[in-house]
């Protein structure tokens, strides 16, 4: 103790408090979604969370890593919360296990545990899922889940069938198929007119779940654990692509609103791209990651045969966030305007 | 006055904890009952010792003299008996010894006849001197002796005097204190500042937490009718950072490499060194105690005037540290060090003694990993990417940590402060730092060994071939005697030599070498001893030249025999 270094004054500041703020900042997202789409979201919080936690503790064992230290981290917390978030909300219990054990085994600990995985293990859970198990992920209620709770729990525990009826596809995905059967014989107003799936501004109740994300991450970026430059930029990048498009050919293109309101758009723009483990750390790098991935993303989800495209666009950014930050190094204190 | 300030990037803002030091005036500490002074208590030379033991000494007495320009007199803080000059335990991080005079006061305090300098019979170089032998250095961080700051650069105009009365490290008010009560003295030495430099403008720049200091030095500055502007700062750390603060006041840039801040034209000085300095030419008092703040863990914290050279523990009991007080920490919370030895003395620099106890300031919670959040980067004043820094340091790849800008790093903590993973960030930038340093030593070292190496062969081989080109000469002067005689025997063989030259190009040069040796040598031989046909008088050398004009139309000498060597480019004598 008597040789610890200055400064001997610190900021409350912890990993676990900013996992913590994380987790609070999606609270209005996940309390919209409880409350619009179905309180089956719950559970599959939960079943992420204790299965995180587990394999957390294993693996930590497993490294000889101290276990009180680095599960109170909170880090596999949220990293879960991310998982359960993005899959289906009444996908079966053992596809949210199989995620979050790819994310907290393979993209996390394998790689060197907290701190040193470089890419975000909620999307490479995703990725993983989505490539192995296309038809349960691609299943999510177009609407309101309109069944009991008890009804829903067993769905998601597989002691009720899966019903037909419940497993339509996203808005996004729902709409992607409607243009592609229609051969261009349907205009999208047409489509969003149907208001069974689309509400106001995007897919019904999801609109509104978006905003609780993007509530959330205005919170977290007042409370300074995310600047704006990545955010910004992917909003950025996922407008202008949108909105050029739609403005070329509006019968085919949703509007750019329409977009930040649907699928994982905003759920991406505050939480995911602004993980800093995976993502760029410089200003200028941060934004050029984000207006990338924007533009991945919704050529993905666009063009692409999946139903969204945040998870490849992060993904594909994350492979190229070490050389970004590189090359996007911010002159330091007297050397402005030189070459540093 | 001013109208614009500027920010610098990053900084935090720690609790400040200064009103607990600053409620009560300035009190002077009793005399310790042994003063030890260390030589060296200031960037450059070690001061060499004037005092040897059993020695009296009167207060204000010079017992070191400086060594060099860049190092400044030492003098005894009261007047006793020198008990030793020897090695005691410096108050450095480092624990280690330096020379020391140890003196035992006599009680009386009684001074050396002292008076103001005749400053209108002086020049700059003078009062530089002056502020030298009176011990004056820089009294707010690395002590920097102070004459060695009173010029500009030659070129650069001296644009701003900047007084940094900052203070904004949390827990420290020795500043506030000297401007609220002796605002007069610090505004006259700021004073004979500017009448060495000759600025355009001179800024006195205070956080704004400090009013009465603000007030108090607002107040002495009309009061003496300077032109001197007193500029509130934000509070914000390390706004007294010399190159922060000068960024603030003047929107100047000082890189990092810059050694002088006078190359930009900007000069700063502690307010607490602007004090001194009047001392010593108002009143002749060479630097012999300072206003040291005492608090933290303890029931009176407050400010005394201390000698230097009184110990930290005895000085730090006036302040009635609490029981549970279990180190000293010499300068602020944000940079000052815990004292390895807590017997150390205060010396010029030492501003401030905290208390510490875990209570105050627990124990850091262990050490994550980094989750690149980058909130040192948002911190860091000097823009720099502490994460990156964290990253190649702990790799031990200390080409990148240079690459990422490691030594403008000024280590002021700002990143560890805000650090969520508790990374004891500074101490990897000054492993990093120490490490170079070690490696730039080692590898000079290798260099300067190789240079002599390298120049020892190159002696050698220039001796050999000396001794080669000496020997050559010997055997070519023979050789040219030789020669000269057979010449004079008989003239003809010398026709056979070009033939025999043409011949082999190898052959021709190896005799054109000797040739030239021979012409070397002849000529040598020539400055040594006249010739018989130096010296001639006109009809001499007329009569020899209508000979020589003779023989040739006779076709007897085709050439002069003097002008062998011609045909091997050795110019005919």
């Amino acid at each position: 103790m008597m040789f610890a270094p200055a400064p001997y004054l610190l900021k409350d500041a912890s990993v676990s408090l900013v996992m913590t703020q994380v987790c609070l900042a999606l609270i209005p997202g996940i309390a919209a979604y409880a409350w619009l789409v179905g309180p089956a979201i719950l559970v599959q919080l939960v079943i992420a969370s204790v299965t995180a936690i587990a394999a957390e503790a294993a693996m930590l064992k497993l490294r000889g890593k101290p276990l009180a230290m680095f599960l109170s981290d909170g880090s596999a917390i949220v990293t879960a919360w991310l998982i359960a978030l993005t899959f289906p909300p009444l996908a079966p219990w053992w596809l949210v296990v199989t995620g979050t054990l790819f994310a907290i085994v393979i993209a996390k600990h394998l790689y060197g545990g907290l701190g040193q995985n470089p890419f975000n293990p909620a999307m490479v859970a995703f990725a993983a899922c989505i490539v192995s198990f296309p038809a349960l992920m691609s299943q999510w209620p177009s609407v309101g889940l309109q069944m009991p709770f008890l009804d829903q729990l067993n769905v998601i525990l597989g002691l009720a069938p899966r019903v037909d009826a419940l497993s339509g596809a996203t808005p996004l995905d729902a709409m992607k198929t409607a243009l592609k059967l229609a051969e261009g014989q349907v205009d999208i107003a047409h489509l969003l007119a149907n208001q069974d799936i689309y509400g106001n501004f995007a897919g019904r109740g999801w609109e509104w779940v978006a905003i609780g994300y993007l509530l959330g991450g205005l919170w977290l970026w007042q409370r300074k654990l995310i600047t704006w430059h990545a955010p910004l930029a992917f909003i950025g990048g996922m407008v202008l692509i949108s909105g050029a498009l739609w403005l070329y050919q509006p019968a085919s293109f949703a509007n750019p609103l329409f977009h930040l309101l649907s699928g994982g758009t905003l759920l991406g723009a505050f939480f995911i791209i602004t993980d800093p483990v995976s993502g760029c750390t410089t200003p200028r790098g941060k934004l050029i990651f984000g207006f990338c991935a924007g533009l991945l993303a919704y050529i993905i989800r666009i063009f692409g045969g999946f139903p969204d495209g945040v998870a490849f666009a992060v993904l594909l950014m994350n492979l190229s966030a070490p050389l970004i930050d590189q090359l996007t190094q911010p002159r330091i204190f007297g050397m402005k305007g030189k070459q540093s | 006055m001013l109208a614009k300030l500027f920010k610098f990037y990053g900084g935090v803002k720690p609790p400040s904890n200064k009103t607990l030091s600053n409620q009560q005036p300035i009190r002077p500490a009793p005399l310790p009952s042994r003063l030890v002074v260390p030589l060296h208590q200031h960037i450059g030379g070690t001061p060499r010792p004037l005092v040897q033991a059993g020695d009296p000494v009167l207060k204000g007495q010079k017992i070191g003299e400086a060594d060099g320009w860049i190092s400044a007199a030492v003098h005894a803080p009261t007047s006793g008996t020198v008990v030793e000059v020897a090695m005691h335990v410096r108050p450095h991080v480092s624990g280690l010894e330096s020379l020391c005079v140890v003196i035992e006061p006599d009680g009386k305090d009684e001074w050396i006849t002292h008076g103001p300098a005749d400053r209108a019979a002086m020049s700059p170089a003078d009062i530089c001197q002056f502020l030298q032998e009176h011990g004056i250095v820089g009294l707010g961080g690395a002590g920097f002796p102070t004459h060695g700051k009173l010029k500009a650069t030659p070129g650069v105009p001296m644009a701003e005097l900047i007084i940094n009365a900052a203070e904004c490290e949390p827990y420290i008010t020795c500043d506030d204190l000297l401007m609220r009560e002796r605002a007069d003295d610090v505004v006259r030495g700021i004073a004979v500042f500017r009448d060495m430099l000759q600025p355009t403008q001179v800024i006195i720049g205070v956080e704004d937490n400090k009013p009465e200091a603000i007030a108090a030095m607002q107040k002495a500055v009309e009061a003496q009718g300077e032109a001197f502007a007193v500029v509130p700062v934000p509070t914000l750390y390390p706004a007294g950072g010399a190159k922060q603060l000068i960024r603030v006041l003047t929107g100047k840039e000082v890189p990092g490499a810059m050694r002088s801040t006078a190359d930009m034209g900007v000069q700063v000085f502690n307010v607490g060194t602007a004090y001194a300095a009047w001392r010593a030419i108002g009143h002749g008092e060479p630097l012999i105690s300072r206003i040291v703040t005492l608090t933290g863990n303890v029931r009176g914290a407050g400010n005394v005037e201390a000698l230097i050279g009184t110990p930290m523990d005895e000085l730090l009991k006036l302040a009635e540290p609490n029981p549970d007080t279990d180190g000293i920490i010499m300068g602020g919370p944000m940079m000052g060090f815990l004292v390895p030895n807590e017997h150390a003395p205060i010396v010029k620099t030492s501003n401030c003694l905290i208390a510490h106890s875990e209570r105050l300031f627990p124990p850091k919670a262990p050490e994550m990993p980094c989750i690149r959040c980058g909130a040192c980067a948002r911190a860091c004043p000097h823009e720099l990417q502490p994460f990156e820094l964290y990253w190649h340091a702990r790799a031990k790849d200390f080409g990148k940590t240079q690459q990422y800008h490691i030594f403008d790093c000024i280590e002021c903590g700002c990143c560890a402060y805000v650090c969520p993973s508790r990374i004891p960030l500074v101490q990897y930038f000054r492993f990093a730092k120490s490490e170079i340093w070690a490696r730039e030593k080692e590898k000079k070292a290798a260099d300067e060994a190789k240079q002599r190496f390298e120049f020892k062969q190159f002696r050698e081989e220039r001796e050999k071939a000396e001794k080669a080109e000496k020997l050559a000469k010997a055997a070519a002067a023979q050789a040219a005697k030789k020669a000269a005689e057979a010449a004079a025997a008989s003239e003809a063989p010398a026709t056979e030599q070009p033939a025999e030259a043409a011949a082999d190009p190898a052959e021709a040069a190896k005799k054109a070498a000797i040739a030239a040796a021979m012409a070397r040598a002849k000529a040598q031989r020539e400055a040594a001893q006249p010739k018989n046909t130096d010296e001639l008088t006109p009809e001499q050398a007329r009569e020899m030249a209508e000979i020589e004009a003779r023989r040739q139309q006779a076709g007897i000498v085709p050439e002069p025999a003097d002008a062998q060597p011609a045909t091997t480019e050795t110019k005919p004598e």
